[in-house]
């Protein structure tokens, strides 16, 4: 392995993905109990009435909009909030000390979101079989867009991460960007049942490609073209990584 | 033989504020070398610098003849910091702390020497305990392990004796004079002048981003010969004619330069009428010296 990927930035994928994983009731099993509550009141309220694409119910519908919900949601706040903590604590130093390229650093922190991703979303897949049988028609399909999603997600956090310098400025990132993209994106519905103009609104929001995209894993139908969904989020994904890399490389606010 | 460290024409600007103006300065390898000066003098910034942590204005900054933005890989591997602030991560154990720095710095076998820190500085009934539950003193000897795990040439120790107990300190030094012996070159900060007079060869001292005093410490004491005579009278104003400068204590400081000034003092004192009750004479330290420098530059 070349010296710019060596044991440097494994150890670094190593301890961030040990950080959350010490604390899994929290960072896993937490998530997948709110996806559960969603699952629960949803499915409970709307099963009998809608169906989608067809014959789906719509809890086995819903199941994988919660899972790369939670995939998306968790991607992000695994590298934000370990970066906002490590600034406000100070203990970033350890990690800027060593000699770690931009390139370990980025990729350190966000493989370590897409294994923190896939697990909170594999959790919720699994708790949802309980309640309904899932197809799963393109599972190559389904991962990629879990891993394309969270990538993207995980490198949103690192911006926000290294951006924010209090808990507040991160949770306004949190509350007003990634939540009202994540949760207005196709995780509950189908965009096929909204009117012309909030179809087009929802085909402006990258998210609504991943959702879409996951949900063609399993059930072989989706809004979109899966090929169209697949261009849009590793395009998006590119363009955010791209100016993470860029942020790194400047040192912009970890190297003065 | 490249020197330890080598800023030549550093500058660091933040703004419009400029925290290092111009600083030249090589310290030579297995030197123990004191940079001083007060708060907002530079120190941290010129620390900052060598570390990687921030990058320089102008000019340029070497370790172990490595430019730290250039060869940032070779120059970080060669320096260890201590950094000032108490910080840890509160989700590790020491020992686990310990294996991922060294994982950081691509050493994945390294058990022997994480051992040998972990004895060296008394840390070895804690290498299990998570980071949270110990003691000021025990981060801060964690924080030095911390530094040391890739065997630095160079360490730097930015204050790490602040809040520090006596007894601690007192271990550090050891340790820290032990790897001085070995051959690791030691920069230290800090603000106790004791500990910077006894340890360092040399000393530089810092003042508005400048250096404004550069020698050995031998020749920096010997440079302000503040000898006093310090009395007590019955009549201070004797004292006060003579030069001296009366103490919110009671003793009366009067300045000589050689030991055989003292017998005239005296002899004045006596000729005033002045009956001396104590007397005692004051070595020139380096806290004079600072506070002369820094009062003159």
């Amino acid at each position: 392995m070349p010296e710019c990927f060596g044991a440097g930035f494994r150890t670094l994928f190593y301890k961030e993905v040990m950080r959350f994983w010490k604390v899994a009731f929290q960072t896993v099993a937490a998530p997948i109990l709110n996806a559960l509550l969603f699952l629960l009141i949803f499915s409970n309220v709307l099963d009998r009435h809608v169906t989608t694409y067809g014959e789906v119910p719509y809890t086995a519908f819903l199941i994988p909009g919660l899972a790369i919900m939670s995939v998306l949601q968790n991607a992000f706040a695994n590298s934000s909030s370990s970066l906002i903590q490590s600034k406000v604590t100070g203990n970033i130093v350890f990690v800027l000390l060593p000699p770690l390229s931009h390139q370990e650093f980025f990729w350190g922190y966000a493989l370590a979101c897409v294994v923190r991703g896939l697990a909170v979303g594999l959790g919720v897949i699994l708790v949802g079989l309980v309640f309904v049988d899932l197809p799963l028609a393109a599972p190559l399909w389904a991962l990629a867009f879990a891993v394309i999603g969270s990538l993207l997600l995980g490198s949103l956090g690192i911006v926000a991460g290294i951006w924010a310098d209090k808990f507040d400025q991160l949770a306004a990132f949190q509350n007003f960007l990634v939540m009202p993209l994540t949760m207005l994106s196709g995780v509950f519905y189908s965009i096929a049942a909204l009117p012309p103009f909030w179809q087009k609104v929802s085909h402006l929001n990258p998210f609504f490609f991943l959702i879409d995209g996951f949900r063609y894993g399993f059930f072989g139908q989706a809004d979109t073209n899966p090929w169209v969904s697949l261009g849009v989020s590793l395009a998006a994904t590119a363009v955010v990584v791209a100016l993470t890399l860029a942020l790194l490389a400047r040192g912009y606010k970890l190297r003065q | 033989m490249t020197a330890a460290i080598a800023l030549q024409g550093a500058v660091k600007r933040y703004g419009g504020f400029t925290a290092l103006a111009g600083v030249d300065l090589t310290i030579e390898r297995g030197e123990f070398f004191g940079l001083l000066g007060p708060n907002g003098a530079g120190k941290t910034t010129l620390i900052s610098l060598l570390a990687g942590l921030a990058r320089p204005s102008e000019g340029s900054v070497r370790v172990m003849g490595f430019d730290v933005v250039r060869d940032y890989r070779q120059a970080r591997r060669a320096i260890g910091v201590v950094p000032q602030e108490l910080v840890f991560d509160p989700f590790f154990t020491v020992r686990e702390i310990l294996r991922i720095q060294s994982g950081y710095f691509g050493l994945t076998r390294n058990e022997a020497w994480i051992e040998e820190l972990l004895h060296g500085l008394g840390l070895a009934d804690k290498a299990e305990a998570n980071m949270r539950t110990l003691s000021g003193g025990m981060k801060r000897r964690v924080l030095v392990a911390q530094a040391l795990v890739h065997r630095p040439p160079v360490i730097v120790l930015d204050e790490p004796t602040a809040g520090v107990d006596v007894e601690l300190r007192h271990g550090l030094w050891q340790f820290i004079q032990k790897l001085n012996d070995q051959g690791h070159t030691i920069l230290l900060t800090t603000h106790y002048l004791e500990e910077a007079e006894s340890l360092c060869h040399r000393i530089a001292m810092l003042k508005a981003g400048r250096i404004v005093a550069l020698d050995t410490t031998e020749r920096l004491l010997a440079r302000f010969q503040a000898h006093e005579l310090e009395v007590r009278l019955d009549q201070p104003q004797a004292a006060l004619a003579l030069g001296g400068e009366a103490g919110e204590d009671g003793w009366v400081r009067i300045p000589f330069e050689h030991y055989t000034d003292i017998e005239l003092i005296l002899r004045r004192l006596r000729e005033a009428g002045a009956e001396v009750r104590e007397l005692r004479v004051g070595e020139p330290d380096l806290e004079r010296v600072f506070v002369e420098v820094m009062r003159s530059a």
